[in-house]
């Protein structure tokens, strides 16, 4: 175990504390893909390429495409009235049948 | 308040089992990398790289079940999903530098994604990675708003999403017929069958992704939403 | 201390942050982050102890292979419930959580 390998875990778990401790949900977001990079990483040193592969491709890319997807929608429909007031569901509900 | 306490408590607990799980950690009595490659025997797998023999030859059930799971989470999805049928749903980022991106990055995304599925048989690499490159593909594509018309048919989703598990198990019973285990494919034609597992496996899991992706999104019509092409040309 | 035994170590604070952060957060999107920094910690821990001292090992690293993709499966179909939960309550947290 080498300087390298500290300095990696220990930015490990400070990414994770950071995804977990964030205020603002979007940083805590990219604070979470950071951490996806460096777990590709760790795999690198842990002799698993391809762990690192799919690791880099679905945890920092995928799951972050999905993770901010997300967000922007529960943002979205916060913003006009600034509130988590109840809406009504749109009418247009159970119109997907073509699939 | 108390919340944190009990938070605190929990995961104070879970960390002293693991960290005495490590300390006390019995020394092994048998060497799992040889009894592994001992069952596997490179030369009769047809694959090389060990990781894939693994997957494919030693624990196959394991990753048929995977493949199973996945299908489980798109179904389910499938049926969760507000209405929005296949193929008319798209972002579209109205974005000329992204679309002259797409279509440069495009063919150079699908060459990493076959080579990553054909190295998988001697190098890491392998139907996952490669699934993954492939599903990154069509997210672009859904986010620059590119069609791909006759292929994004339902019917054609429908049958690539169950593609993998198909080839999977059909390829896993004909052994049964002939007298030997489920999934124990003739050696002179493992390394083939492996291939086309994996192939198949890659559009699977890659439509798969894609899927639980795409059915995410919200209805482009529903009145909380304005349409964000018309909001972003406005 | 191997490499991968020290790599273990990580996975065990990790899972500990992870479940920490499961329990504190209300907001779903947060346990969905906490939960999957748990499942990496457990990733870690598994392959870790495995090929302390032995070298790299297939079994466990395929293992993990196949956990990353049911991982990412389960965290997008979180992500698909979240969004129903949020458009029929218009929360983003659970009715249970006081």
């Amino acid at each position: 175990m080498g300087w390298l390998d500290l300095l990696l875990g220990l930015t490990l778990v400070t990414t994770a504390g950071l995804a977990l401790a964030s205020r603002d949900l979007f940083r805590a977001v990219v604070m979470f893909i950071v951490f996806g990079l460096l777990m590709a990483l760790v795999w690198v040193r842990l002799q698993a390429p391809d762990i690192a592969l799919a690791e880099a491709a679905i945890g920092a890319g995928l799951t972050g495409v999905l993770l901010l997807d997300t967000l922007g929608y529960l943002k979205r429909r916060f913003e006009p009235t600034g509130t988590n007031e109840r809406r009504p569901t749109p009418t247009t509900e159970g119109r997907g049948d073509a699939r | 308040m108390s919340r944190v306490i009990v938070a605190a408590i929990a995961s104070l607990i879970i960390t002293i089992a693991l960290a005495l799980a490590v300390l006390e950690r019995p020394t092994p009595t048998l060497s799992l990398p040889n009894l592994a490659s001992t069952a596997i025997t490179p030369g009769e797998a047809g694959v090389l790289h060990p990781i894939t023999a693994v997957l494919l030859e030693f624990r196959s059930i394991d990753t048929l079940l995977e493949i199973a799971v996945l299908l489980v989470a798109v179904v389910v999805a499938l049926a969760l999903r507000e209405a929005q049928p296949d193929g008319a749903d798209r972002m579209g980022l109205d974005n000329p530098l992204l679309h002259a991106v797409v279509k440069l990055l495009l063919p150079l995304m699908l060459l990493v994604a076959a080579y990553l599925l054909w190295a998988g048989s001697t190098r890491p690499g392998g139907a996952f990675q490669a699934g993954a490159v492939l599903a990154g593909c069509g997210v672009l594509l859904r986010l620059a708003g590119t069609s791909l018309h006759g292929l994004e048919r339902p019917r054609w989703l429908q049958g690539g999403r169950v593609l993998g598990l198909l080839v999977f198990v059909s390829v896993g019973i004909p052994p049964m017929l002939a007298g030997r285990a489920f999934l124990d494919y003739p050696a002179d034609l493992a390394g083939g069958l492996i291939l086309l597992i994996e192939a198949a496996l890659t559009l699977s899991i890659a439509l798969a992704l894609l899927s639980l992706f795409r059915l995410a999104p919200p209805q482009s019509d529903s009145p909380a939403f304005p349409d964000r092409r018309k909001r972003r040309r406005a | 201390m191997s490499t991968d035994l020290f790599f273990a170590w990580i996975g065990v604070a990790l899972c500990g942050l992870g479940l920490f952060g499961f329990i504190v957060h209300h907001h779903l999107m947060r346990r969905l982050l906490a939960f999957n920094i748990m499942g990496s910690g457990s990733f870690l821990l598994l392959v870790g102890l495995a090929q302390d001292g032995r070298g790299p090992d297939p079994v466990p690293q395929a293992l993990v292979l196949t956990g990353i993709v049911i991982a990412v499966a389960s965290t997008a179909l979180a992500l698909v419930v979240l969004r129903r939960w949020y458009r029929v309550s218009g929360e983003s947290s659970l009715p249970e959580d006081v």
